[in-house]
């Protein structure tokens, strides 16, 4: 299982990269390699150009700002597990990248390179969904911003053209006291995500719900946002009739199978899973109160 | 035509020059080029964990990274684990205190994840120790000394140092 | 001196060199010129061959060549050698080393690169444009046995490969009579070995000395050289076969591939040495495996749990060839009844051709697969009569006083199966009271409190070990005073070469840091076989021991005609030999051994025959048998289907415990791929185009450290009677129970939904449809 021959290319300056995108045909860009890697070895794929990014200067870092949060898309995943200004702000990062790979696998992959690669079952595209994150997108012309419900286009295809690449990932913590759950379930530990659900719960001082977002993976091609359901729920108490709502838009996704997988049984789980994240987004919603 | 680097990388210590073609991976490198054989090629797609080694002091999995991308870097493989005098490292001395191995072609791998682990967790659950290891599988030991081997290291270094 | 190693938890003599990243795997070893290779192998289940293009590989910069079997051609062209030959094999069909004209698997040879380097050669395998007229291809062993399936092999009228009788005692007599007949019919599944070291090999060829060498990651040195030879038309001393380390068998590795044989092939031909290391998607293709298993099986019984009869049919998914034989059926029906005393049995096993990569044994061989149909059939006796799962077996098994207990049953080599020793009973009791049986109901109460749905599975199971014929040994005492162990027998982890240590030691008062250990050599001076079945303890270790005993026994001899005394005034300790109450008259082991060798003029000792050495060898007629009990606790999420193992527990009894440390852990990793076996490892196969589908480990799932229990094992000691050790096997007890236990233990926590598992692997996904039908059935 080696890969084919490639030229190599390690630009360090980000100009360098776009050049390359959009001078030359049959480019893959390395990021992290945990995903690419397997797919070169197997020959999956055989570019003519391999882009490594881990020179380019620029493309990683955390910085965060009163309201913004922006991760650089070369930043690692252990570095967004174990930075404690992020624990702190937005906690459901580092709890979903619990799930994310292996402890191995998370010192090179990076957040950009999981967006780029965009696999159903992925957990970072879903938490960006979470959070309607805006991707920046660059090429060697210029830039435009993506907003995280237009960047999947669909299955393993992100909003992305053959000369762009993903610079970072910007978004707006929630300030007001509000819980948060991620949870999935998966064959064994690291394993894709059979369901995932994450969300984010703020509730008013009646314990209704003053504002929530939930996101699903692993159950359809992309990640999906309950954004309907999410209005709907304004109002009303983190109850068993709002999980009815929740399971009613769960059991409406277009749900992939695979040989090992049916997509009844990934919306099955999916219904597991929002009851047991509601449930814990709620209590946490709760203790951030008081 | 073949695409061809020249790199430099630091293994164990050593310093290694070769000219190679840019598709080589690391672990192809560090076992053919460099003659370091202790890093094992379990699965080539980064599932198995054999080939795991140190990059600048980090564990990752060298048959899903390229050659070319260590040029300049410092590697630890397990050839590297023990001192100079050949004293094990506490890692080492566990495993073999504690049936950590029966066909060995896992254990470089185990040794290097749970080497990289134990310096940057003191004292973990034994909950922690089965996840870290979960990136590397075996097939003889069923995991049971590999866990008790790593608590004992862990142990022996809070007690000890390194 | 007494025995101070064996049965003493001594550490390891492998685990140095294997710790400091020095082992010596076949990958590892580079020989001056040596060429890759890659193959091109079959992407069709079952088609013809209509053309092979290889001339834009061939003119690839760093391609030596490329070559199909009319390339070849000479002695290649034949098939490859069968490997345990039955008069029950209705078509005898094996392999040529690359595909004549029909590809009967995914994976199956059909070309072959050698160039510089393996990336080289697999650019180059890439290039070879293969033209195929796709036939049907059949993949389910049930569907093979329907008489309009297509056949796997264009050749052959139907697809049963052997129809395989294991029968004894009045089995139409007693199920006529019998008070009750219960009926289930059963699925199993194996799956990929995947040893952590695939396969591979290196042939070198010594022209001037017409000596070959192969290197390979085998189980079975002695037996690859054979084939070789008889394939090759050359003598066996030209060939020399060597396992180096080997990074994990669990079987398949004893098997004789087209792969091996071909490197020496080509390695004669170009005058160079060629090397192949398996990569894992060739280990999903082309490595044997244990697939599926039908089962329809009927259980005659008393009122009170006493089973009468077993008869049943077995489906069997044998592969697209037969390289090994019908070992694995044999291994399958062979084991019945297991650790009961039931006196009639009927089992048809019908191994069926399917167009997919051959079965052989895998840890374990058929033996958990007839101990899954035994126990799970031990369970449905209880639970239709009602009766305790524990009380049924004690009911049923051999009893303490009824060793050596003949079966009724008489193997193919005309040996009647007999049990030589064991206290079944025993273990279920050391089992039950490490499990707190009496308190489980307690336990399941108070979970179901919390909404947890906890189960427990006890099951018991027994296993033939140390297979004859032999496995030799050569002990010596060199010069030096170093003591060295040579054996034919290969290992893969089991801690061979210390087991060996151990025995050989103990004659001398030696340690195992003073005895040397070579194995896995043809150029051994004791013959060997195959390590497979853990057979090699109960069949070396023996052997080691007689020759360490003659080699004590002349030592004595020469040091007692040296101080003028007899044998019965001296004794050995540390190596010296010493006069009973004069220490200072003694002599060491190195120099006897120095007299023994003498020098020209020099005269030996008198009466005495040069060196210090022995070979000598165990040949038992007769298997021996290892048993135990097993249990499990666990809990079920009905929500999701996942199950979560929280505790497994181990009553081992394998005669004599060499090395109770080594036995542990071959019993713990033996559990943890029983339950990769019982809950994660399916390899799956496309129904209708027999393409393998799970190709990878994202997608086959391996059992890893979080998803498993902590594991205890108990041991107790029931020595063999048939070697002077006791010694009886540990290598597979660990995986043979551990399906059936778990697969016991869940349907135990569903007990109240009364779902009934007559199958694994077991999904979640498979689990929830399994309680969903038991709801509808109880609801309506």
């Amino acid at each position: 299982m080696k890969p084919s021959s490639f030229k190599y290319h390690n630009p360090q300056i980000r100009s360098e990269v776009l050049a390359l995108l959009r001078e030359q045909e049959n480019c893959k860009v390395l990021a992290g390699g945990q995903s690419l890697g397997p797919m070169l070895n197997f020959r999956f794929v055989m570019p003519d150009h391999l882009i490594d990014l881990n020179r380019v200067t620029d493309l990683d870092g955390i910085s965060i700002s009163d309201s913004k949060v922006r991760l650089g898309a070369m930043t690692r995943q252990k570095s967004i597990e174990r930075d404690e200004s992020l624990r702190r702000l937005c906690p459901i990062f580092s709890e979903s990248l619990q799930w994310v790979g292996h402890y191995a696998t998370r010192n090179r992959g990076t957040i950009g390179g999981s967006l780029s690669h965009l696999d159903p079952a992925a957990e970072l595209p879903g938490i960006c969904l979470l959070y309607d994150a805006t991707l920046r997108v660059e090429n060697a012309s210029g830039h435009r911003l993506v907003p995280a419900n237009e960047w999947s286009v669909s299955f393993m295809t992100p909003n992305l053209e053959a000369d762009e690449l993903l610079t970072d990932v910007e978004f707006s913590p929630w300030t007001m006291p509000h819980g948060h759950a991620f949870v999935e379930f998966s064959r064994r530990h690291g394993d894709f995500a059979i369901a995932g659900v994450g969300c984010l719960l703020a509730l008013d001082r009646s314990g209704l719900i003053k504002r929530i977002a939930l996101s699903v993976i692993g159950v359809s091609s992309t990640p999906f946002r309950l954004t309907g359901t999410e209005n709907d729920l304004i109002g009303y108490k983190p109850d068993d009739n709002a999980l009815a709502y929740i399971h009613q838009a769960i059991d409406g996704i277009e749900a992939s199978s695979d040989a090992q997988t049916s997509g009844q049984y990934r919306k099955r789980i999916a219904r597991v899973l929002a009851s047991r994240a509601l449930e814990q987004a709620s209590e946490r919603a709760i203790s951030a109160m008081q | 035509m073949k695409d061809l680097r020249t790199i430099h990388v630091l293994i164990n210590g050593m310093s290694y020059q070769r000219t190679i073609e840019t598709r080589m991976t690391l672990a192809d490198f560090i076992r053919h080029e460099c003659g370091l054989t202790g890093t094992h090629v379990g699965c080539e797609h980064g599932v198995c964990g054999a080939c795991t080694i140190h990059l600048n002091g980090e564990a990752v999995r060298s048959c899903i990274m390229f050659a070319v991308q260590a040029d300049g870097a410092e590697v630890t493989t397990v050839e590297g684990l023990a001192s100079p005098d050949g004293k094990y490292h506490p890692i080492q001395q566990a495993f073999k205190n504690n049936n950590g191995l029966q066909c060995g072609f896992c254990t470089p791998g185990m040794l290097m994840t749970c080497s990289a682990f134990l310096r940057e967790y003191s004292n973990p659950s034994e909950r922690e120790v089965r996840e870290v290891i979960s990136g590397n599988i075996c097939r003889c030991t069923g995991y049971q000394g590999i866990v008790n081997a790593t608590l004992e290291a862990a142990a022996a270094i809070r007690k000890g140092g390194l | 001196m007494g025995a101070r190693n064996v049965g003493a938890a001594v550490q390891r003599l492998e685990d140095d060199r294997l710790l400091r990243g020095q082992g010596r795997y076949v990958d590892d070893i580079h020989v001056h010129g040596e060429l890759a290779v890659a193959f091109v192998r079959s992407s069709e289940a079952h088609a013809r061959i209509i053309s092979v293009d290889t001339s834009a590989a061939v003119a690839l910069q760093g391609v030596i060549g490329v070559f199909t079997l009319a390339d070849l051609g000479g002695l290649t062209l034949k098939p490859m050698i069968l490997a345990n030959p039955s008069p029950l094999i209705r078509h005898p069909i094996t392999q040529h080393v690359l595909a004549q004209d029909e590809v009967c698997y995914v994976g199956q040879t059909i070309a072959v690169v050698v160039a510089e380097n393996r990336y080289v050669a697999e650019d180059a395998a890439q290039l070879v444009q293969v033209e195929y007229e796709v036939l049907p291809a059949v993949v389910d062993a049930r569907q093979a046995r329907d008489p309009l399936s297509p056949p796997v092999h264009q050749k052959f009228s139907d697809n049963l490969a052997a129809k395989v009788s294991w029968k004894f005692g009045d089995v139409d007599g007693v199920f006529s009579k019998a008070p009750y007949v219960f009926r289930e019919s059963y699925f199993q599944h194996r799956g990929v070995p995947h040893s952590m070291e695939c396969r591979g090999a290196l042939a070198q060829y010594d022209q001037q000395a017409d000596q070959i060498t192969l290197w390979t990651s085998t189980q079975s040195p002695f037996l690859v050289r054979r084939f070789i030879a008889q394939f090759l038309e050359r003598d066996e001393s030209s060939i020399r076969v060597v396992a180096p380390d080997v990074g994990g068998g669990f079987g398949p590795k004893a098997a004789h591939y087209p792969e091996e044989l071909l490197l020496v092939v080509l390695a004669l031909k170009l005058k160079r040495p060629v090397k192949w290391t398996e990569d894992r998607l060739e280990h999903f293709l082309a490595t044997t495996q244990q697939r599926d298993q039908w089962w329809d099986v009927e259980v005659a019984c008393e009122a009170d749990g006493k089973v009468l009869g077993i008869r049943g049919l077995c489906v069997h998914d044998n592969g697209a060839f037969l390289p090994y034989g019908l070992l694995l059926c044999m291994t399958t029906v062979v084991p019945f009844p297991g650790s009961y005393a039931i006196g009639s049995i009927d089992i048809t096993l019908d191994c069926m051709f399917t167009n997919a990569v051959p079965t052989t044994p895998i840890r374990g061989a058929g033996r958990p697969n007839a101990t899954f149909i035994i126990e799970r059939s031990m369970d449905s006796v209880a639970r239709n009569l009602g009766l305790d799962r524990t009380t049924v077996r004690r009911r049923n098994y051999v009893q303490k006083h009824q060793f050596p207990y003949p079966t009724g049953a008489k193997l193919p080599n005309g040996i009647a199966v007999q049990y030589d020793s064991g206290d079944y009973e025993k273990c279920l009791e050391m089992v039950l009271e490490a499990c707190d049986y009496t308190n489980f109901e307690t336990r399941r109460a108070e979970a179901a409190r919390h909404g947890k749905w906890r189960g427990l599975g006890v099951v018991s199971y027994n296993e033939d070990c140390g297979l004859p014929p032999y496995e030799g040994a050569t002990v010596k005492v060199l010069p030096s005073g170093k003591l060295c162990v040579e054996l034919g027998s290969c290992a893969q982890g089991q801690g061979l070469e210390t087991i060996a240590a151990q025995i050989a030691a103990d004659q001398f008062g030696l340690t195992v840091n003073d005895v040397v250990v070579k194995l896995g050599d043809t150029n051994s001076p004791a013959l060997a076989l195959s390590t497979v079945g853990s057979r090699v303890a109960a069949t070396a270790g023996p052997s080691i021991h007689l020759a360490a005993l003659q080699v004590r026994e002349k030592a004595l001899k020469v040091a007692a005609s040296q101080f003028e005394v007899s044998e019965k005034d001296l004794y050995i300790d540390a190596g010296i030999v010493f006069v009973k109450g004069l220490p200072d008259r003694n002599v060491s082991l190195g120099e006897l051994s120095k007299r023994l060798h003498a020098s020209v003029g020099v005269l030996l000792p008198m009466g005495f025959t040069p060196g210090l050495e022995a070979t000598a060898y165990h040949t038992p007629e007769r298997a021996v048998y290892s048993n135990g009990s097993n249990a499990v606790e666990l809990e079920v999420d009905i929500e999701t289907g996942e199950v979560r193992l929280m505790n497994y527990w181990v009553a081992h009894d394998c005669g004599t415990v060499l090395n109770p440390a080594l036995v542990d852990g071959q019993v713990i990793g033996g559990v943890v791929h029983g339950i990769g076996n019982a809950l994660f490892e399916h390899m799956k196969y496309d129904q209708s185009t027999g393409q393998p589908v799970t190709t990878n480990l994202g997608e086959y799932l391996m059992p890893l450290a979080t998803e498993m229990p902590k594991i205890s094992v108990d041991h107790m000691e029931s020595p063999s009677p048939v070697n002077v050790l006791g010694v009886k096997g540990a290598g597979e007890g660990g995986t043979i129970p551990a399906i059936a236990c778990i697969i016991s233990g869940i349907e135990d926590a569903l007990k109240p939904l009364g779902v009934v598992i007559k199958e694994f692997p077991l999904s979640p996904e498979r689990l929830l449809e399994l309680i969903d039908e038991a709801r509808t059935a109880t609801a309506a």
